[in-house]
């Protein structure tokens, strides 16, 4: 062991990141290439009667022009999750390239493929389309109304999906004397991902097959989209991943790398780019589901909980997407971060005539933890209890083991969490000395804690593939499934590598672009698995490498295998520790060698069949000024437990990041939509009102690391988890400060006038 | 990759004033921070431009003779803000440029061209207002002097004849002598965006400080362009530094404004707003004057 695990090395693709070296999908694309725009509908329901595309046929440097009436019928699903061979478990196929049957406004109806942007631009311009408009609807509930317009024929009342988790008897436990019912609704927005580079793909025909180069998370996910959409053999697609801009789930779906691929037959093979604006990323990629939630709780005076009920409404969109999943996955944490005897929880996923939902960093818990620690805070108000110690009564206790998931509780990871949270921002202390304010600005600390598991098993499946390939100087590459998008994962996979086999850490060479036709297969990026299920992969590989690499050894040292090993680059001698020889020079022997020459790689594939449990919590510190409506952040920090770090200073950032999401979440935004069109009103940058760094203050990161006794490298899930806590917090801290209970985020300035004029506080 | 039609560079004022004569469809472009916005979006798509950006003689900001503050149309909002006689003598105008979108913009983007949109969410809007300020335009032919009150005609539209451009900014003398201002830009967020409501107040006291001489307040976004609140200023013109004073000021400032409900904001919010924020940049104007409240 070399100790490059547990320590902050410099990202492997810093310098080429910092000094503009490092090459995206544009940076890939040559200037010649063909541009192709999409056109979007301007009615949210309907069908395209007829497209009149002469006008813009004329415009010079036109090349294509292809319209819903043209693409071929093969419907297919968008979701980057992993194919099921099993149809019940398959991604709903709902998506065709481009659709005769609109339903948002801002479907894909034609597209056109130019000389040059400008043109594309004019051509769209001159498109003329006639639609028969239908009555539409934005609301969740609404949409499971009777007589409500129907978006899907499949789906009656707009249900996609409705499942249910029962436990006890939740009817005869609400009987039960001297309980104390509390109620809540609580209503998350809809926000988009905002990742710096928007989503952009090309193109091209190349030997009968289609390359497509893509920024996305989940490059051989793609692959198999790609083939389903244009009814093609898999393997004729071949999807190139280079360096990304950020995905947070919004890539992890096929956007319009399945429309590119099919306007490259359209015209001759040639390249064609397809760059997607702000704008359209907003309204035409995915958004995250605006979900309503409706708590009951019954407890008892002691502060216990008799009986618990949970639904909510998940607002699906147009299409299905990642579908039921978000929805699910909030509804699960719910019997398992209070576990309760008698529960009654329904999830609902809904159709609706707005952008389609999706994949977005945490997965439906940000939303389930908004609702679900608003209201744990309000229950403990209506017990007259210090909310801290009602959670920690209740939560999830250690030694706690998940039915389904098997997952099991092996840590006190949140109370230790509580602690270092606590002590960072003078909990106790703030608490007292703010309880004490009555003016026009006053401050508040407010906390929440969170569930979150790693990766998707046993829902799905999880596996990696790794390939390590020894050079003559004893440095190894590193090719993984596993993506890179801006998280820092090459660095880890790098370390756990270099760890392994025993050599220094900037001996791997981390291949970081995936290539279907080159690159071992491999699920992607999501689920915050990663580090976790890489770390199979890698571990599994190394140990193979590390094993052909001493065999090798004995035939140069006379040593038995067993008694060598690896360290810092180096065949050592066990017993005595003598450097026998270098790997270099191993390594160089083995490709040149007369008598023996081997060429020393290993490849495998690991299967996971486990998952862990990632908890923390965010502690918020809020001024706020009540005849200005506003709330300033004032402090906060999230404290994980996400085992081991592998990286601490990655991890800090990564940390960073998703606190940066929360407070956005929490405060400031929502995309909005015309109730009299259903057109969005605010999808570009500036309206709509992702936090900037003048509305941060500073945010800090705390970890409990308590190794993780499933990991191969004792780590689990961070990428998520970060995102997930922090809007209840600052909404938590707005309550102890005002006594005003916002039930619905973000809580702008709007909200909190209205909020207060209600309160009596204006 | 923007869709222009044609570029012309004015190589001087009389050059650019022509040019805009023979092409009465271009629009004029300074620090484009709007205009090639505007081409992006395609409202502006095929627009012929006519550039004035290399009109160095339309930059600087200058105290002149008598003591009118000149500020060159071309100037940015950076060099406003870090202009010595701004500083000195109407401090509030650097602040409120300063609040303009982020760094970036404030470098490129020109005190002309936030006054030529016409836009009421102009952050140098509401404070030139409050100053009584005086747009300088020139065209083939000459000068003509316009209150900025009058040049502001409706939302998008200012008093810009064929031909002309604005070339400066100018703050007459008794216009700031003995003033200092507060302006609050109140949005949504503390960088990268625009107005919710601006505010800008400022006051001339007697020598005891216990008297307001002169009040003046100007919002942005509280109608369809930039505009002065005399109710609030007659309620407070001769009265005492008080907090009735300010309070008074800040309810009469209802009667002058007539915000409406967009998706933006209720017009309940936008006039909840207008009086909170001239009370309160009403008192730092007294604060900032050496009164106390």
């Amino acid at each position: 062991m070399n100790g490059t695990v547990g320590k902050s090395e410099k990202r492997v693709d810093a310098f080429d990141k910092v000094t503009g070296r490092a090459r995206y999908t544009d940076d890939l694309c040559d200037r010649n290439a063909l541009v192709a725009k999409v056109l979007h509908s301007t009615i949210a329901n309907g069908v395209v009667k007829a497209i009149d595309t002469s006008a813009a046929e004329k415009i010079q440097g036109v090349v294509k022009i292809v319209t819903c009436f043209d693409v071929p019928e093969y419907k297919f699903p968008t979701a980057g999750h992993p194919w099921s061979t099993d149809p019940h478990h398959q991604d709903v196929a709902d998506r065709l390239l481009l659709t005769r049957r609109v339903r948002f406004y801002g479907d894909d109806v034609a597209a056109v493929v130019a000389e040059n942007e400008i043109a594309a631009a004019e051509a769209l311009r001159a498109i003329q389309v006639e639609y028969e408009e239908f009555p539409f609807v934005l609301d969740a509930e609404e949409a499971m109304k009777p007589g409500a317009p129907q978006l899907h024929e499949e789906y009656p009342n707009n249900i996609l999906a409705h499942t249910s988790i029962y436990k006890g008897d939740y009817d005869a436990a609400i009987k039960e004397p001297g309980l104390i019912r509390v109620e809540g609704w609580y209503d998350t927005p809809t926000v988009q991902h905002c990742h710096i580079e928007n989503h952009i793909c090309f193109a091209e025909m190349e030997g009968g097959r289609i390359v497509i180069t893509s920024s996305t998370q989940i490059p051989h996910i793609v692959r198999r989209i790609v083939g389903q959409a244009l009814g093609i053999p898999w393997g004729s697609v071949r999807v190139i991943k280079p360096y990304i801009g950020g995905g947070f789930g919004n890539k992890q779906d096929a956007l319009y790398e399945p429309l590119c691929a099919y306007l490259t037959t359209q015209v001759g093979g040639r390249r064609v780019k397809l760059d997607v604006s702000r704008e359209e990323t907003f309204v035409s990629n995915r958004v995250r589901h605006a979900i309503r939630t409706h708590i009951i709780s019954y407890v008892r005076p002691d502060g216990t909980f008799a009986a618990r009920k949970m639904e909510c409404f998940s607002n699906q969109g147009a299409y299905a997407s990642h579908g039921h999943g978000i929805a699910a996955k909030g509804m699960g944490a719910f019997p398992q971060l209070y576990p309760c005897d008698n529960v009654q929880c329904d999830a609902y996923t809904v159709f609706t005539n707005k952008p389609v939902s999706g994949a977005m960093r945490g997965y439906g818990i940000p939303q389930a933890m908004f609702a679900g620690e608003s209201h744990i805070e309000d229950v403990a108000r209506a017990l007259h209890m210090d909310s801290l110690a009602f959670r920690r009564k209740n939560m999830m206790p250690v030694g706690y083991v998940d039915g389904f998931s098997k997952n099991e509780n092996y840590s006190d990871s949140l109370n230790q969490c509580i602690e270092k949270g606590m002590e960072y921002i003078g909990y106790e202390r703030k608490q007292a000395e703010y309880a004490k304010e009555s003016g026009p600005v006053r401050h508040g600390v407010g906390m929440a804690i969170f569930w979150y598991n790693t990766a998707v098993w046993p829902i799905s499946l999880e596996s990696s593939s790794c390939r390590m390939v020894l050079n003559q100087d004893g440095s190894v590459q590193l090719q993984m499934g596993e993506t890179e998008i801006g998280q820092g994962a090459d660095t880890a996979f790098a370390q756990m590598a270099a760890e392994t086999l025993g050599i220094p850490f900037q001996d791997v060479h981390v291949i970081s672009t995936q290539d279907t036709d080159i690159t071992p297969f491999g699920l992607g990026a999501y689920a915050s698995r990663q580090t976790y299920i890489g770390g199979f992969s890698i571990k599994q590989t190394a140990l193979m490498m590390k094993e052909r690499i001493l065999k090798y050894a004995y035939e140069l040292t006379r040593m038995p295998p067993f008694e060598l090993d690896i360290v810092d680059g180096n065949i050592i001698r066990k017993n005595d520790a003598r450097v026998l020889m270098s790997l270099g020079a191993l390594a160089t022997e083995a490709l040149y060698s007369l008598s023996h020459s081997e060429h020393i790689t290993a490849e495998s594939t690991y299967q996971i069949k486990s998952n862990a449990y990632s908890f923390g919590c965010s502690f918020a510190e809020v001024e706020v000024d009540i005849p200005l409506c506003k709330v300033k952040l004032i402090n906060i920090v999230n404290v994980h437990d996400c085992g081991r770090l592998i990286n601490p200073a990655l991890a800090e950032a990564q940390v960073h990041g998703g606190m940066s999401m929360a407070i956005g979440y929490g405060l400031s935004e929502q995309l909005l939509f015309d109730e009299k069109t259903g057109r969005p009103l605010n999808n570009n940058l500036l309206d709509y009102k992702l936090s900037t760094m003048m509305d941060h203050p500073d945010i800090a990161a705390r970890f409990v690391e308590n190794y993780e006794p499933t990991s191969a490298f004792g780590t689990k899930a961070l990428g998520e988890p970060p995102a997930c806590p922090g809007a209840p917090a600052i909404r938590n801290a707005i309550l102890a400060a005002t006594g005003v209970a916002v039930d619905r985020i973000p809580i702008t300035p709007h909200v909190l006038f209205a909020r207060f004029k209600e309160e009596g506080l204006l | 990759m923007y869709d222009i039609k044609a570029l012309y560079e004015a190589e001087s004022v009389q050059h650019a004033c022509a040019l805009l004569l023979a092409h009465p469809e271009a629009k004029v472009l300074a620090g484009g921070s709007d205009v090639l916005i505007q081409i992006r979006e395609g409202k502006l798509a095929g627009a012929t431009l006519v550039s004035i950006y290399g009109l160095d003689e339309l930059r600087g900001v200058a105290m002149e003779a008598d003591g009118t503050i000149r500020i060159g149309a071309l100037t940015s909002f950076s060099h406003i803000t870090r202009s010595s006689v701004i500083q000195e003598h109407i401090a509030v105008l650097g602040e409120a440029v300063d609040m303009v979108g982020g760094p970036q913009i404030r470098n490129i983007g020109t005190i002309g061209g936030n006054t030529c949109n016409g836009v009421t969410s102009a952050d140098s809007g509401s404070t030139l207002v409050a100053y009584d300020a005086v747009v300088e335009l020139t065209g083939a032919e000459g000068v003509r002097r316009v209150p900025i009150r009058d040049f502001y005609i409706k939302a998008g539209k200012v008093d810009l004849r064929p031909g002309e451009i604005e070339t400066a900014i100018l703050i007459p003398k008794e216009c700031y002598e003995g003033y200092k201002g507060h302006y609050i830009k109140y949005a949504m967020r503390n960088a990268m965006d625009i107005a919710t409501c601006g505010c800008s107040a400022n006051v001339k006291l007697s020598g005891d400080k216990k008297t307001i001489l002169s009040a003046r307040l100007a919002y942005g976004v509280a109608g369809p362009v930039p505009m002065r609140a005399p109710s609030a200023e007659a309620a407070a013109n001769g009265r005492p530094v008080c907090a009735e004073t300010v309070d008074a000021f800040a309810k009469a400032a209802l009667q002058d404004v007539n915000p409406r409900t967009s998706w933006r904001a209720t017009k309940e919010f936008r006039l909840h707003l207008v009086e909170e924020l001239a009370r309160r940049a009403l008192a730092e104007a007294v604060r900032k004057s050496g009164g106390e409240l």
